[in-house]
């Protein structure tokens, strides 16, 4: 059983219709990649998978480890491994990251069935990874994401995924605003949360990103509907001759 | 953060309406006939025995209260009340006693779990009372590490408080006791005809709290904890006097975070602070009155007067005010900056939700040289809840430098519920810099969802932003509060989205 399977998932936004018949599989311990040109529709799958209000399912269904996620509420398919790391981050001032990591982390614990983190526990935790990803102290005393640079808001998402430890994570354009060296520590994060039971969907529109990490597969993305899925060499191919060649496909 | 868990925990515990166990009154009155008149103000000072100048200053606002009508400029809406059809004197009977926690229902001490509130603190609050020669009651529920019996404990403030010369008692006491005092600052910031239920209020007040803190004494603890356990029969029109003589400091900490229900739907009390030279006054309010019900029937109409006089040089005067309860809430605490050089703050959470009308606001009234003051306020709508701010910021002639800082922030929950702003500004001399922000904000689906995607439920979500929304002002509440405080803003929102 694939650990998320969609099928022919048909979405509109506001009386338009974004995914038109999606189908796709994601294996526990795979990587896959799409790839897409603006107004694709990759942020509307993110967002259909993670739950959140606004779009009209009309047709398909996805399953996560065959259960019916559409069915659950947001939190419910958090706690169930679902992580999206956004494009676009938002800020909620006036609760500190800290806060707001231990609220996230013990409430999926405790949908669980889980013990909360005892606070030295918690605080060891977050120090070590917030170190790897070079966050500094500071940055956790801060309102979430207020005044972060796209950088540290990216880094954070990374963070928070770390903390969580979810089976399925999406990133929606993680590389966006990143610089050289950024890139390469939050790919290293990514990559040492690569593990057998957990899946990932990395959305990008950059080679360079699946340099780092290596997906198993490539996905391309047109008009609401995955057009071509190859291996890792598809990136290469798209980024010689653009997404022309698979507007028309299928 | 941590707080606002535990809370939405206990109240996911808690399906029944939270104010249906409220406190519904024990208290066996002793009440005076319906209707105000003469006569039934004699009875009231009479019941109290009250010496005849104070019969003299109630009556006199009496027949002042008569000449009077009622304001109707602030953006509230009732029916008219009949000042006819209620009553105005209800002796405070001591509660019946329970010998037991397990006597009171369960309901009950839900609610206060909820809340947070100690055991043994609820104990009192519930009067509890051991049977002869039993242990603490109390502690037959719960470990407690230290022993805790009322007796001792308002005994040992009152030792405190006696040792630093502070005077801390029922104003009824005080107007018996201390006759000079009260006569001399007694409606010397709230004049008898200040307005229709101050005058009201003068008519007929029934008890409160009168604080006197002499020269350069800095009073030993938060007049807080005490009040609680012992000051919660003052009914229906409070008074509260606190005088901070030359050099002194005081904090005091008015109401509860528990739910509380009130057979007289209308509230009029009258607050008033004087601070001397270099003196500082703290005035902290938690106000949780019964809101209405679910279709906003019943809930407690709250009419109140409460000011401030920095009356000596360099004084401070800072309210800080969390209202969450009564139907309707008319309260503009103020500070006039009378002597020079001394300042004036408001630091304020007003939230509605269902259909409860806050008016709300402030007054900085700057007559001194270079004084200063300073307005933060946060109000939050959610449901069918109309929330507005009035503020008044004036500077007279004389009050040369006068400064001011004013920052109102709005946040909409849903969109059946409004927001306003009423800033009122006058400069009457050109050295005066007056700042005003005002912003108005929805609470955001993307920030809802970013944390719901993140393992928060959506109760969880919208505690969690409104806590950051108003954490500026929570943080001005003593301690112990602000966490009761941040707990109840949790509760007073649930069920307000989705
Ligand atoms: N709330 C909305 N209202 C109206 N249209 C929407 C809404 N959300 C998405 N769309 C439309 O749906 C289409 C897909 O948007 P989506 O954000 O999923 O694209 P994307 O592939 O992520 O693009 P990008 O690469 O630029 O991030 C776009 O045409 C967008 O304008
Ligand atoms: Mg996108």
């Amino acid at each position: 059983m694939a650990l998320l399977e969609i099928r022919h998932l048909h979405v509109g936004v506001e009386d338009r219709e974004v995914l038109r018949g999606l189908d796709l599989n994601v294996n526990a311990g795979e990587v896959h990649a799409i790839m897409g040109p603006n107004g694709s529709g990759k942020s509307t799958l993110s967002h259909v998978i993670a739950g959140k209000p606004g779009y009209e399912i009309t047709r398909g269904q996805i399953l996560f480890r065959g259960e019916n996620l559409l069915r659950m509420e947001p939190n419910e398919r958090a706690a169930k491994g679902v992580f999206l790391a956004f494009q676009y981050p938002v800020e909620i001032p006036g609760v500190t990251t800290m806060n707001f990591l231990r609220a996230a982390l013990n409430a999926q614990r405790k949908a669980r069935g889980q013990q909360e983190f005892s606070t030295p526990e918690f605080l060891k935790r977050v120090r070590q990874v917030a170190g790897s990803l070079n966050i500094p102290q500071d940055m956790l005393k801060r309102g979430v994401n207020v005044g972060f640079s796209g950088g540290e808001k990216k880094r954070n998402e990374i963070l928070q995924m770390a903390l969580v430890e979810p089976s399925l994570c999406i990133l929606d354009e993680i590389d966006s605003g990143l610089d050289i060296d950024a890139l390469r520590i939050v790919a290293s994060g990514i990559n040492a949360l690569r593990a057998p039971e957990r899946a990932m969907i990395i959305i990008t529109h950059y080679r360079r990103l699946l340099d780092h990490i290596v997906p198993d597969v490539v996905h391309v993305m047109s008009k609401g509907r995955i057009m071509k899925s190859g291996g890792k060499e598809l990136a290469l191919e798209l980024e010689a001759s653009g997404y022309a060649q698979f507007e028309h496909a299928a | 953060m941590v707080a606002v868990q535990e809370t939405v925990e206990r109240v996911k515990r808690i399906d029944v309406d939270q104010y249906r166990y409220g406190f519904e009154t024990l208290i066996d009155s002793e009440k005076a006939p319906k209707g105000l008149s003469e006569e039934i103000v004699k009875f009231i000072s009479q019941k109290k025995n009250e010496p005849a100048w104070m019969l003299q200053w109630r009556l006199e606002a009496y027949r002042r209260w008569l000449t009077m009508t009622e304001p109707t400029w602030a953006r509230v809406d009732y029916p008219k009340i009949d000042f006819q059809d209620l009553y105005y004197y209800a002796a405070p009977k001591p509660k019946k006693t329970v010998t037991s926690l397990d006597e009171i229902n369960p309901e009950i001490l839900k609610t206060y779990e909820k809340l947070g509130i100690p055991l043994r603190e609820v104990a009192m609050l519930e009067g509890v009372e051991p049977k002869p020669g039993e242990e603490d009651p109390a502690r037959r529920k719960i470990a407690v590490d230290a022993v805790f019996d009322s007796v001792s404990v308002a005994t040992t403030f009152k030792a405190e408080l006696k040792k630093a010369g502070v005077i801390f008692m029922p104003i009824s006491e005080a107007i018996r006791e201390h006759p000079e005092l009260v006569q001399k600052y007694l409606g010397s910031v709230v004049p008898t005809s200040d307005n229709f239920y101050a005058t009201l209020n003068s008519a007929v007040f029934s008890d409160g709290s009168f604080v006197y803190v002499p020269p350069g004494v800095r009073c030993p603890m938060e007049l807080s904890t005490y009040f609680r356990i012992n000051e919660r029969n003052t009914g229906q029109f409070e008074r509260t006097l606190i005088i901070a003589d030359k050099g002194s400091y005081v904090s005091y900490l008015e109401g509860c975070t528990a739910p509380q229900r009130d057979e007289n739907q209308l509230h009029a009390a009258v607050v008033e602070l004087v601070a001397h030279d270099d003196a500082e006054i703290k005035y902290s309010t938690v106000q949780n009155w019964y809101p209405g019900n679910s279709e906003g029937k019943g809930g407690i109409y709250n009419f109140v007067t409460k000011r401030g006089d920095c009356r000596g040089n360099r004084s401070k005067i800072s309210w800080t005010q969390v209202e969450t309860g009564s139907a309707i809430t008319w309260k503009y605490p103020s500070c006039i900056l009378r002597g020079d050089n001394s300042s004036g703050e408001f630091y304020s959470i007003a939230i509605s939700n269902g259909f409860q009308q806050v008016d709300s606001g402030t007054k900085m009234i700057h007559l001194g040289k270079n004084t200063s003051s300073r307005i933060i306020s946060k109000g939050i709508a959610a449901g069918k809840s109309q929330n507005t701010y009035r503020g008044l910021v004036t500077a007279h002639r004389k009050a040369t430098g006068a400064r001011n800082f004013t920052a109102c922030d709005s946040l909409l929950i849903g969109d059946k519920c409004g927001a306003h702003t009423v800033p009122y500004i006058e400069a009457k001399n050109s050295s005066a810099t007056f700042e005003h922000e005002a912003t108005t904000s929805k609470i955001s689906e993307d920030v809802l969802f970013y944390c719901i995607q993140r393992g928060l439920s959506q109760e969880e979500a919208v505690g969690l932003v409104v806590n950051g929304f108003v954490k500026q002002v929570l943080q001005k509440l003593p301690m112990e509060f602000a966490v009761e405080a941040q707990k109840l803003i949790s509760i007073s929102l649930d069920g307000s989205v989705g």
